[in-house]
């Protein structure tokens, strides 16, 4: 060999090393992560946020194995989560019922096997076309089955749901799973091993060829590929593990009714997996984090919280359709040219500005609100802890100057976001960087 | 043996007969041209062989196996490939990828769940010389939509012959482009399509008669000429029906 062929191949050893490094040390950091994060904020309130965040992170993912990776919108993914949950609880019933030697931390498997289940049999049927076809299909099927969890009461357990108990199955290490930190590690554990799984199956031949599907589903026909089988292998494998996030959602709440395979929540997964970004992997994690912190705070703040969350959709539609991770993706390169900081000032200005403009809007939101539905209870409400009437003037006049001014403030500071970009462009090319 | 035989192929576009009653037979390791004048049928041929549509009556047979109304990737894995004359690749997907999609099917890895794509040493192998033949490697990170129009001419090539089958469908693979870039094209195709049964379709004559081992010519859903090119260039009826237009 010579001298120079083998500096090359030390040089790619040790690159594989790293690379190998950076391959799996970032589960490892995250698996750390979980482990810490309780420690960090040990109150039961948290424990409660960071399960439900685990959830929503396995359902999001699995929503966007769909529509981001395979180019399928879903409306009806809550199907698979829904009837995962149910499956969940009846076996966690039966499993107590007749002792059965089987422990709380496999559940979720119930819930996998069922996703998958009826991924299989609903898929076999809505993946034979894509597009309009294929979402419209979802739908139907959503509607289908949330409507039969109303009738069929002795599966469904009808308005009300069915309960379970999950301490009273078989322990082990003495964990009964009654607390909720408990649920939370078991929730971290199922999230870690779904997220890998999920991600190790993007870089797979059948995850690259589920991209291409989605690009161009007739041109993967021509090399081979049958689309509609693609499609079908990637709806079965979501349901399996949306059916997993549904299982775990069953074993936190101990109960499970027809909401779990509603609209809403076929929603809110499309929701989450949007706002965070279907365009890359992390984006759904962002989504799933984000949305459910803030249907937690919200929902303590104000009551019209959805209407809020409607707001953020269809601002991120607008104006970021890449989501929250398409955002951030942007920022890369400048970050990795050191110019990222020269940005700062600008984003603070338009941020303030933003501010401005949102507590106006929410101003008018809560006043228009109180005034709708809550004049029963006399015209005095308060916004930022500052009481006032809705009759009078003053306070819809602030909210017009904050919301107008907002406005304008905002407009006038978005050529300083340019500028500032593009003096960090320019910095960046100085320095080499292919930006 | 003939690579590709059709025999009294018919297509209909609702009540228009667009293929009507094609014979054609493309033998085993020839390059094969098919030339005539637009909207004569030649790519709604092609759609018919590689299986996007199927014939309204007719057979046709690949190495000998009837593979009417197949789909296209029952054809693929058959070993026949096709390019389009409209570029017809994965935009958004980097060069690298967009071939090496095409490579996997071929290379046994299928609907793998349990391979990592990027550790497949004979993949990558494979990925990586058909990016040089077509002059693509220095471009592979791109996302395939960025490209110039004569590189994704190039792509549709690779993708074409990435998954290394035996009969090789081009439409129209140089138009389009500038002679220089077109002179390119044809000699990759040339090498390409070495050991292998190659059927084109081509409007530039020079490039017809100097890479064809045999020629048909394809007007108004017929084919009404099917011979070496010397005897093509004789031929009474090709000569009013297509070269006497162009000469
Ligand atoms: N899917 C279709 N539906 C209806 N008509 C079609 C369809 N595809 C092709 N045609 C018609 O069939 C005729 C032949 O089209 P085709 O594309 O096969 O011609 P061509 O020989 O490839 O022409 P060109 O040299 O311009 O590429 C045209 O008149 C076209 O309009
Ligand atoms: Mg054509």
């Amino acid at each position: 060999m010579s001298e120079r062929a083998q500096t090359a191949s030390a040089q790619r050893s040790s690159g594989g090393l790293l690379a190998t490094a950076a391959r799996y040390g970032i589960w490892v950091v995250l698996a750390a992560l979980l482990l810490t994060l309780p420690r960090i904020f040990s109150s039961s309130f948290t424990f409660t946020m960071l399960s439900l965040m685990g959830i929503s992170i396995i359902f999001a993912l699995s929503y966007n194995m769909l529509l981001g990776q395979t180019g399928m919108l879903s409306f009806g993914h809550a199907v698979y989560y829904g009837l995962g949950g149910f499956l969940v609880v009846h076996a966690m019933n039966t499993v107590t019922k007749y002792s059965l030697p089987i422990p709380l931390p496999l559940m979720p498997l119930v819930g996998g096997v069922a996703g998958l289940f009826f991924g299989v049999v609903f898929g076999s049927v809505s993946t034979r076309r894509g597009g309009t076809a294929f979402a419209m299909i979802s739908l139907g099927l959503g509607e289908l089955v949330a409507s039969s969890a109303l009738i069929l009461r002795s599966f469904f357990g009808g308005e009300e749901g069915i309960t379970t108990n999950r301490t009273k199955l078989l322990r082990i290490f003495d964990w009964n799973f009654g607390s909720q930190i408990q649920i939370y590690y078991l929730i971290a554990f199922w999230c870690l091993v779904c997220v890998i799984a999920m991600y190790a199956l993007t870089r797979t031949p059948f995850g690259r060829m589920c991209n291409a599907v989605r690009e161009n589903f007739e041109r993967a026909e021509f090399v081979g590929y049958n689309s509609q089988l693609v499609r079908f292998f990637a709806f079965c494998l979501s349901g399996f593990f949306a059916g997993i996030a549904g299982g775990l959602a069953a074993i936190n709440f101990e109960i499970v009714n027809s909401g779990y395979v509603g609209a809403e929540q076929s929603g809110s997964v499309l929701l989450a997996a949007y706002i965070g970004g279907i365009g890359f992997f992390g984006g759904p994690i962002i989504g799933a984090i984000l949305v459910t912190w803030l249907q937690v705070m919200l929902s303590d703040i104000t009551e019209v919280w959805q209407l809020y969350f409607g707001l953020l959709f269809v601002g991120m539609v607008m104006f970021a359709p890449f989501g929250i991770s398409g955002l951030l993706m942007m920022h890369a390169p400048l970050w990795r040219a050191r110019v990222l900081w020269r940005l700062v000032p600008a984003y603070l200005l338009a941020l303030a500005a933003g501010l401005v403009m949102l507590t106006g809007a929410s101003l008018v939101i809560e006043m228009a609100y109180h005034l709708s539905t809550k004049a029963a209870d006399g015209p005095m409400m308060s916004f930022m802890r500052v009481a006032f009437s809705v009759h009078s003037l003053l306070p819809w006049l602030m909210a017009a100057v904050l919301l107008i001014g907002g406005y304008f403030f905002f407009r006038s500071s978005w050529p300083y976001v340019e500028g500032a970009w593009h003096d960090a462009l320019m910095k960046a090319r100085e320095r080499g960087s292919a930006v | 043996m003939s690579a590709i035989e059709l025999s009294g192929v018919t297509k209909n576009f609702g009540p228009t007969e667009i293929i009507r009653g094609v014979d054609l037979s493309v033998r085993d390791g020839e390059r094969h041209a098919m030339i005539g004048p637009n909207g004569a049928g030649k790519s709604t041929l092609f759609n018919l062989i590689s299986g996007r549509l199927t014939p309204t009556a007719g057979a046709i047979r690949l190495k000998g196996e009837e593979i009417t109304g197949l789909r296209p990737y029952e054809i693929n894995r058959r070993g026949l490939s096709r390019s389009f004359q409209v570029t017809n690749i994965f935009p958004r997907l980097s060069v690298w990828e967009n071939v090496r999609c095409a490579v996997l099917w071929s290379m046994g890895y299928k609907y793998s769940f349990w391979h990592n794509v990027d550790s497949l040493a004979d993949v990558a192998e494979r990925t990586e010389s058909i990016l040089r033949q077509i002059n693509l490697l220095e471009r592979r990170h791109f996302s395939a939509g960025v490209l110039t129009y004569a590189e994704q001419r190039a792509l549709e090539i690779g993708i074409t012959v990435g998954g290394g089958a035996e009969i090789i469908l081009l439409d129209e693979p140089t138009a389009g482009m500038s002679v220089a870039e077109a002179e390119h094209a044809v000699a990759l195709i040339r090498k390409l399509s070495e050991g292998r049964t190659l059927l084109i379709i081509e409007h530039d004559m020079s490039v017809v008669f100097n890479l064809a081992d045999r020629i048909s010519v394809l007007v108004y859903g017929k084919v009404i000429a099917s011979d070496e090119p010397a005897k093509i260039k004789a031929n009474q009826a090709v000569q009013e029906a297509y070269l006497g237009v162009a000469a």
